[in-house]
C-alpha cells in the first residue's frame, strides 16, 4: 500500500479550503443584482386559502414582485413530485395528493408556501410579506400518526382516509404458520421517533437568468444536481434539461434533507425570469425546522416467533408511516422498500411479513433521513431480538450468533440477496472491545454508587449502494440508480476526474483521487475531483444510500479501465509494440520481456500530439467516460455494543463506553470511514436519548429551534472504539460496501436495549431524556422493592 | 428586525437620559436574549441604547461585606474575577455556567437581572444571597425586584447600575440544564448567613425565581445535604412543558437542593 | 445608515451599514469574509464564531455599530502569512471537519478554549467546554482529539515566542 493508495488514512485535500474559510456554499455566492425572496409561510397546519391581497405589500419599498400559486400555475410550472410509485396490496397505485411549490386553494402545514415576496433587501422582502393579508379558513389539524387514517379531517381531496398506501411484503400464509408452530411468541410496540436532520448549512437557492441565452442557472444546496436539473426540467418544467445548469457547490452536509427537490429552489429559479434579476434564498433555522423533509416517524406493532431451541422462524410487522403534509421527492420507498426488505437483520428468519399504511397528516413532508427506513427496521428487528433473549433467558450475544447467517449467498423471504458477510466475527470482536467479561463487576461498581449499568447490542445489516437499475424499477423507482464518470487526462498527464457522486462532508475529493492516483500510478496531487456542476459533468444521480463509493466509484475505475485500455494502444504505436504486449504497472506502459517503457504522463503527451499514430487508426485525446450500473444491492453490517450509566435520581444517561465493528468491504480511507462511523454514531445517539420533533395537536411544530429540539454536543457524547471486519464486496469491482449510514442504523437499538438492560424492563420511549428515564427509573425502584 | 435608531452613550447618565426622552427605547447590555428576540421580529424597539460604552457600568469590587458588580460586568468577567472567586466563590462558579463560552463574553449580569428569564440562573442568587439591586433611581432587594416571569419592579427610564452582594458564610449552586437549551430546568442557590438559610430556586416556577421555606427550615437545624432528605418540593405552581414535567421538576429541586449544600459544604 | 469602523484581520475597515446589522452580516455581506457562517437564529450553534478584542463571540448575535472601534479577528485572519494557525493544522491533521460549515467556528471557539484554559486540556475539559459549538457530521470524536493535539502544538509554538520576549 502507498502512502496515498487504497487502504491510506490520506489528510484530506478539500480541508485546506474549509480551515482557512475559503470554502464556497450557496449562501457565499452572489451574482451582480442579485434580488432577495422571502417565503410568507402558513402559520396553520390547515386551512382553506380564502383570499390572498398583497396590493398594499406590492407598493411596499424595495418590492419587485409578488407571486402565488396562481402565479405558478398560469406560467405552467407543474407541482413537486414523489419519484417512486408504490403500489397497493389490491395493485392499485398510490394516492399522491397535487403538490404546487406555492399553495394553491389550501395550506397543509405550518410553513407551507403561501407566497413569495422578492425584493431589493431580504428585510423588504419581509417587511412586505408582512403586508400581505390572508384570509385563512381555519381547518382541524390531523397530527396523530397512529390515528390520521381515522380521523374525519381530510389532508388531500385524492385520500378520504388520509391513507398514501397499504402495503405488504413477504409471506403472509407462511408467516401465519411460523407463529403457529412456534413455542415462544416475543411481541413489541414502538415508536420510531421523528427527526429533524438539521445539517448545519440550512438550504439556499440563487435563481439567475440569462436573457442573451434564454437559459437558467440554480445555485443550490443539493445532494444530487442532475437530479435536480432533472425533476425542475422534465416534471416542474422551468426550462428544457439543456437550458437550465444546476450548480451545488460546497454544501454543509446534507443527510438526506438535500436529496429533494423544494419549493423554495423552484421559486427562486422561476421567479429569476419573472423579476429579470437573480433572486437569491437562504433558509434561516426556524424554516429549516418547518420545511426540510423531516425523517422516521412510525408507529409500529411488531412480533418475533422462536422454536423450542431459540431459533427464530418468523417475524410479522404491522407499520403505521407518517410521509406529512404532501409526497416528498423519494418518501414514498423509505417505509417501504428501503425498510421491509431489512426485516430479516442478519438473522436467518424463514417467514417474514410485513404490511406498511403510510398516511398523510398536517406536519413537514418526511422523507430520507442518514439511514431512511434502514434504521427504522433495525430498531425493530434489534429490540425485538433483545427482548425475545431476555424473555428466553440466553445471553443477547450468543442468541444472535445462534441466529445469524452463516451461509452465503442468503436469499431473505423479503427480497434481498445477502452476498457475503463474517456476522459472528463482528460479534466477537465488538465483544472483546467493549470486555463483556466485565460487564458484571462495572454493574457492580456502578450499583455500589447508587447508579444502573447496561449493555445493549445492535446486529445491524443495510442494504446500500443503491441500486440496480432495472431491480429498483420493478419496484417502482422512477430513475436508474446507476452513477456516471468521465475521466479526463491532460496532456501533461494530470487528471481531472469528473463524477455525479457530490461530496458535502463524505471527503470525496480525497478518498475518489486516491482511487485513481492508485490505479493510473501517479502522485495524487495531480487528480482533481469536479462534482456539482450539471455544465461540466454530464450526468449522475448523486449522493445518498451511502452509493458512492460501491456506485459512484466503480463507475470512476470503468473510467480509468478504459484509460488505461486507450494508454496501451498509444503506447504500442509509441513504443513500436503490439497492444498485447503491453502492460501497465505503477504508472509505466511497457512492453512485456523487453526494458522499454514509457510513462503515464508522456503516453498521455503522445496521445494529444498524435504524432507517432494515425489520427484514422486510433483517436487522438485521452478522455473516457464511464456509466456504472451496480448489479445487486450492497450489505453492509456490523456489531455495535453501547454500555450506559445511568443516575436513577436525574434519570441522566451517560453513554460510558461505545464498541463499533463494522464490515464496509474494502476501505480507501479509513480515517475517513471511522469519521462516517462516529457521526453516523452520534445521529442515532440524538435520536435514542436527545431529539424528537414535536406538533402539538393543532399542528404548530413545538420544537422549532435549537432552544426546544435537542442537537448532540460534545458533552453529550463519548468517544468510540471502532473496529473493522473485512468481507470483500464481490457485487462491484473495487469490493466497497458503503460506511455512510451504517452508525446512524445501528446506534438506536444498541442505546434503547442498554438502558433497558440497566432499568430491567421495556418500557421506555425515545428520545430517552432525562425526564423518561427517570420516570422508567422510578418504577424499576419500585419493583426492586416489591421482589 | 425592524429597523431602530442606534445610540451608544458613554455614561450611565446618558442612557438614562435617553431613556427619558426617547419613545419606545429598549436598553441593550449584552444583547443576548433581545437581539434574537428582535431579529425574530418579536421585539420592536424605535430606539436602541447601547450600554456598551458605559464604562461606570462596568467592574467589579470588594466594598467591605459585599461584593459590587456593575450591571455591564459580563459573566466571564465574573467567573473569572479573582474578587469573586476569593468572597463568594459560588457566585463565580454560577457565572461560569451560564450559556456557553462565546455568551459568557458578552452576557452581562445587569442584562441577565433586568431580564428577568424565569430560567436564568442569576436571579436564583440574588434571591438566596440577599443581594440589593441598585439603579439609577433607588436601591431594592431582591424580594423586590423579581416581580413575575420576565417581570421585575424596574419602572420607565430606570436602569440597573450595579448589584451588591453581602458575604455570606456558605453558599452553593447547583443546576440541571435543560438538554436542549442549556438554560437552567431546574437551578438552586443555597447559601448561609450566621444561622439564616436561604434557598432560591430557578427555572422551576410558575412565576419565576422563588424561595424553598421547607428546605430553609430543614437547613437552619443542621446545614447539611442530609437535612434534606425526605423533603419534597410540590409539584404545585411548578413550570411544566415538554422537557419537564412539573412533577420530575419538582422532584429536581430537592435533587439540585441536596447538590447545592453538597458543594456549600464541600461534600 | 450609520458609520462603523474597526479593525478586521489586521485591516482597518470602515462601513456604512443600517443599524440592524449584525457583526456577522457585516463580515460576510459589506467585506465578502464569507468564512463565518450562519447557522441558526438562537445563539446556539456557534458557526458564527469570531474574536471580538481577544475573545471568542458570536457574531449572529452582536450588532456591527457595537463594535465601533473592535479589533475582530475571523478564520480567514488565523493563518499568518499563508502558514497556518496550529488549530487549523491540528484540524486537517485529526479529520476534525466533514462538511466543513461549523469548522471555522469551531476553530475560533478552540483557539479561545486554549487562551482560557491553556495548553493541556483532556478530553472532559474540551467536551464541556465545547457547548457554544454544534457539529452534525463528526460525532466530535475527531474534533475533540484536534483540539487537544492543536492546544499542544500552540503550547510548543509559543514557547520560543515568549522566551525571545522575556
Amino acid at each position: 500500500m502507498s502512502a496515498t493508495g487504497i487502504g491510506a488514512a490520506v489528510r484530506r485535500k478539500e480541508d485546506h479550503r474549509f480551515i482557512t474559510g475559503q470554502g464556497r456554499y450557496t449562501d457565499d455566492i452572489n451574482r451582480p443584482g442579485q434580488t432577495y425572496a422571502y417565503f410568507l409561510r402558513s402559520p396553520h397546519a390547515h386551512a382553506t386559502l380564502n383570499r390572498i391581497d398583497a396590493k398594499a405589500a406590492a407598493t411596499m419599498p424595495g418590492v419587485l414582485g409578488i407571486y402565488t400559486g396562481e402565479d405558478l400555475a398560469a406560467d405552467k410550472i407543474g407541482g413537486l413530485i414523489c419519484g417512486w410509485m408504490i403500489h397497493n396490496k389490491d395493485g392499485s397505485p398510490m394516492r399522491a395528493g397535487s403538490h404546487p411549490a406555492l399553495a394553491q386553494g389550501k395550506v397543509r402545514y405550518v410553513g407551507d408556501h403561501v407566497a413569495v415576496v422578492v425584493a431589493e433587501t431580504l428585510a423588504q422582502a419581509r417587511d412586505a410579506a408582512e403586508a400581505i393579508s390572508v384570509d385563512y379558513g381555519v381547518l382541524p389539524a390531523v397530527v396523530d400518526t397512529a390515528s390520521a387514517a381515522s380521523s374525519k379531517t381530510q389532508v388531500h381531496a385524492e385520500s378520504a382516509d388520509n391513507t398514501v398506501f397499504n402495503w405488504h411484503l413477504g409471506d403472509k400464509a407462511a408467516t401465519e404458520k411460523a407463529f403457529k408452530a412456534a413455542k415462544h411468541v416475543t411481541k413489541l410496540d414502538l415508536v420510531n421517533n421523528r427527526l429533524v436532520p438539521n445539517p448545519m448549512e440550512p438550504r439556499a437557492a440563487v435563481g439567475d437568468y440569462d436573457q442573451g441565452e434564454g437559459a437558467f442557472t440554480l445555485y443550490t444546496t443539493s445532494q444530487n444536481p442532475h437530479v435536480a436539473r432533472l425533476v425542475l426540467s422534465a416534471f416542474i418544467g422551468i426550462a428544457p434539461e439543456n437550458k437550465l445548469r444546476v450548480v451545488a457547490p460546497d454544501v454543509g452536509g446534507g443527510f438526506g434533507s438535500k436529496i429533494f427537490i423544494y419549493a423554495e429552489e423552484t421559486v427562486c429559479v422561476w421567479a429569476a425570469k419573472k423579476v429579470g434579476r437573480p433572486v437569491k434564498w437562504t433558509s434561516d433555522r426556524t424554516e429549516a425546522f418547518l420545511s426540510d423533509a423531516h425523517g422516521r416517524d412510525h408507529v409500529t406493532h411488531a412480533e418475533l416467533a422462536t422454536d423450542a431451541d431459540g431459533k427464530m422462524i418468523g417475524m410479522r410487522v404491522k407499520t403505521t408511516a407518517n410521509l406529512g403534509a404532501y409526497l416528498s421527492t423519494f418518501s414514498s420507498s423509505v417505509p417501504t422498500y428501503l425498510y421491509a426488505p431489512l426485516l430479516s437483520g442478519q438473522y436467518d428468519i424463514p417467514a417474514i411479513y410485513c404490511e406498511v399504511d403510510a398516511v398523510y397528516t398536517n406536519t413537514a413532508p418526511v422523507d430520507a433521513y442518514r439511514g431512511a427506513g434502514r434504521p427504522e427496521a433495525t430498531f425493530v428487528v434489534e429490540r425485538l431480538v433483545e427482548i425475545a433473549a431476555r424473555e428466553l433467558g440466553k445471553d443477547p450475544a450468543k442468541f444472535r450468533m445462534q441466529n445469524y447467517i452463516k451461509k452465503f449467498p442468503h436469499q431473505t423471504p423479503v427480497i434481498m440477496m445477502y452476498d457475503t458477510g463474517n456476522y459472528a466475527a463482528s460479534m466477537k470482536k465488538a465483544l472483546e472491545i467493549i470486555d463483556y467479561k466485565g460487564l458484571a463487576k462495572r454493574k457492580r461498581d456502578s450499583a455500589r454508587n447508587g447508579k444502573l449499568r447496561g449493555i445493549g447490542f445492535s446486529s445491524y445489516i443495510e442494504a446500500c449502494g443503491i441500486a440496480p437499475s432495472a431491480a429498483v424499477g420493478s419496484l417502482g423507482a422512477g430513475v436508474g440508480l446507476w452513477e456516471s464518470a468521465e475521466v479526463r487526462v491532460n496532456p501533461v498527464g494530470t487528471v481531472e476526474v469528473l463524477t455525479g457522486s457530490h461530496s458535502h462532508g463524505q471527503g470525496h475529493e480525497t478518498t475518489f483521487a486516491q482511487l485513481v492516483s492508485d490505479r493510473l500510478g501517479i502522485p495524487i496531487e495531480n487528480v482533481s475531483i469536479i462534482h456539482g456542476d450539471t455544465d461540466k459533468v454530464q450526468m449522475g444521480m448523486g449522493t445518498y444510500g451511502s452509493r458512492s463509493g460501491a456506485v459512484g466509484m466503480s463507475a470512476i475505475a470503468k473510467a480509468v479501465d478504459k484509460v488505461i485500455a486507450k494508454g496501451k494502444k498509444v503506447a504500442a504505436y509509441v513504443l513500436e509494440a503490439d497492444e498485447a504486449d503491453i502492460d501497465f504497472k505503477d504508472g509505466n506502459f511497457h512492453v512485456k520481456g523487453t526494458d522499454k517503457t514509457l510513462d503515464f504522463g508522456s503516453c498521455a503527451l503522445q496521445a494529444y500530439i498524435a504524432h507517432k499514430f494515425n489520427g484514422q487508426d486510433l483517436e487522438p485525446g485521452l478522455k473516457e467516460g464511464a456509466f456504472y450500473d451496480p448489479t445487486n444491492f450492497t450489505f453492509p453490517a456490523g456489531v455495535h455494543i453501547c454500555e450506559v450509566e445511568i443516575d436513577p435520581e436525574t434519570g441522566i444517561t451517560r453513554i460510558e463506553r461505545w464498541a463499533a465493528v463494522d464490515d464496509f468491504g474494502i476501505v480507501i480511507n479509513p480515517m475517513i470511514v471511522e469519521g462516517q462511523v462516529h457521526g453516523g454514531i452520534a445521529q442515532g445517539v440524538g435520536q435514542a436519548l436527545l431529539e424528537g420533533a414535536r406538533y402539538n395537536q393543532d399542528g404548530q411544530l413545538v420544537t422549532a429551534s435549537f432552544m426546544d429540539y435537542c442537537m448532540p454536543r460534545a458533552d453529550d457524547l463519548p468517544s468510540f472504539d471502532v473496529g473493522m471486519t473485512v468481507t470483500p464486496c464481490p457485487s462491484n469491482p473495487l469490493g466497497i460496501k458503503g460506511c455512510g449510514e451504517a452508525g446512524a442504523i445501528a446506534s438506536p437499538p444498541a442505546v434503547i436495549n442498554a438502558i433497558t438492560d440497566a432499568l430491567g424492563h421495556e418500557e421506555v420511549t425515545m428520545p430517552a431524556t432525562p425526564q423518561v428515564v427517570w420516570r422508567a427509573a422510578q418504577k424499576s425502584i419500585k419493583r426492586m422493592a416489591a421482589e | 428586525m425592524y429597523a431602530f435608531t442606534y445610540h451608544r452613550p458613554a455614561t450611565a447618565r446618558q442612557a438614562a437620559g435617553l431613556l427619558a426622552k426617547k419613545e419606545d427605547a429598549k436598553l441593550l447590555a449584552g444583547g443576548h436574549t433581545l437581539l434574537p428576540t428582535m431579529k425574530q421580529r418579536l421585539a420592536s424597539p424605535t430606539h436602541l441604547v447601547d450600554l456598551g460604552g458605559c464604562a461606570d457600568l462596568r467592574g467589579i469590587e470588594r466594598k467591605g461585606r459585599n461584593v459590587v458588580i456593575g450591571a455591564m460586568t459580563t459573566h466571564a468577567e465574573v467567573a473569572d474575577s479573582a474578587v469573586v472567586r476569593e468572597a463568594i466563590p459560588s457566585l463565580a462558579y454560577l457565572a461560569s455556567h451560564i450559556g456557553d463560552p462565546h455568551v459568557r463574553h458578552r452576557g452581562t449580569i445587569g442584562g441577565s437581572v433586568a431580564n428577568n428569564d424565569p430560567a436564568a440562573d442569576y436571579p436564583a442568587a440574588l434571591m438566596a444571597l440577599g443581594a440589593t439591586i441598585v439603579t439609577n433611581k433607588r436601591k431594592l432587594t431582591a424580594e423586590e425586584f423579581f416581580t413575575g416571569l420576565y417581570e421585575t419592579a424596574l419602572e420607565e427610564g430606570e436602569i440597573v447600575v450595579r448589584i451588591s452582594f453581602p458575604l455570606v458564610s456558605k453558599a452553593g449552586y447547583a443546576k440541571f440544564r435543560n438538554p436542549a437549551s442549556r438554560y437552567a430546568l431546574v437551578g438552586v442557590f443555597v447559601a448561609k448567613r450566621g444561622s439564616e438559610v436561604s434557598v432560591a430556586v430557578t427555572g422551576a416556577g410558575e412565576g419565576g425565581v422563588f424561595r424553598w421555606p421547607e428546605a430553609e427550615a430543614a437547613l437552619k437545624a443542621r446545614f447539611a445535604a442530609k437535612s434534606l432528605d425526605g423533603i419534597k418540593h410540590t409539584a404545585k405552581g411548578i413550570n411544566a412543558d415538554m422537557h419537564a414535567d412539573a412533577e420530575y421538576r419538582a422532584h429536581l429541586i430537592g435533587v439540585m437542593a441536596r447538590e447545592a449544600v453538597a458543594r456549600a459544604t464541600g461534600k | 445608515m450609520a458609520t462603523v469602523s474597526l479593525t478586521v484581520n489586521g485591516k482597518a475597515v470602515t462601513a456604512n451599514v443600517d443599524p440592524r446589522t449584525l457583526l456577522v452580516q457585516l463580515l460576510r455581506e459589506n467585506l465578502r469574509l464569507t468564512g463565518t457562517h450562519v447557522g441558526c437564529d438562537t445563539s446556539q450553534c456557534g458557526a458564527c464564531v469570531v474574536h471580538l478584542d481577544g475573545k471568542a463571540v458570536k457574531s449572529c448575535t452582536t450588532l456591527a455599530l457595537s463594535v465601533d472601534g473592535a479589533t475582530v479577528t475571523t478564520i480567514e485572519g488565523l493563518a499568518v502569512n499563508g502558514v497556518l494557525h496550529p488549530m487549523q493544522e491540528a484540524f486537517r491533521e485529526h479529520h476534525g471537519l466533514q462538511c466543513g460549515y461549523c469548522t471555522p467556528g469551531m476553530i475560533m471557539a478552540a483557539v479561545d478554549m486554549v487562551s482560557r484554559r491553556g495548553h493541556s486540556l483532556d478530553e472532559a475539559t474540551i467536551r464541556d467546554d465545547l457547548d457554544g459549538n454544534i457539529c452534525r457530521c463528526t460525532g466530535y470524536h475527531n474534533i475533540v482529539k484536534a483540539i487537544a493535539a492543536g492546544a499542544e502544538a500552540m503550547g510548543k509554538a509559543a514557547t520560543p515566542t515568549r522566551k525571545a520576549a522575556e
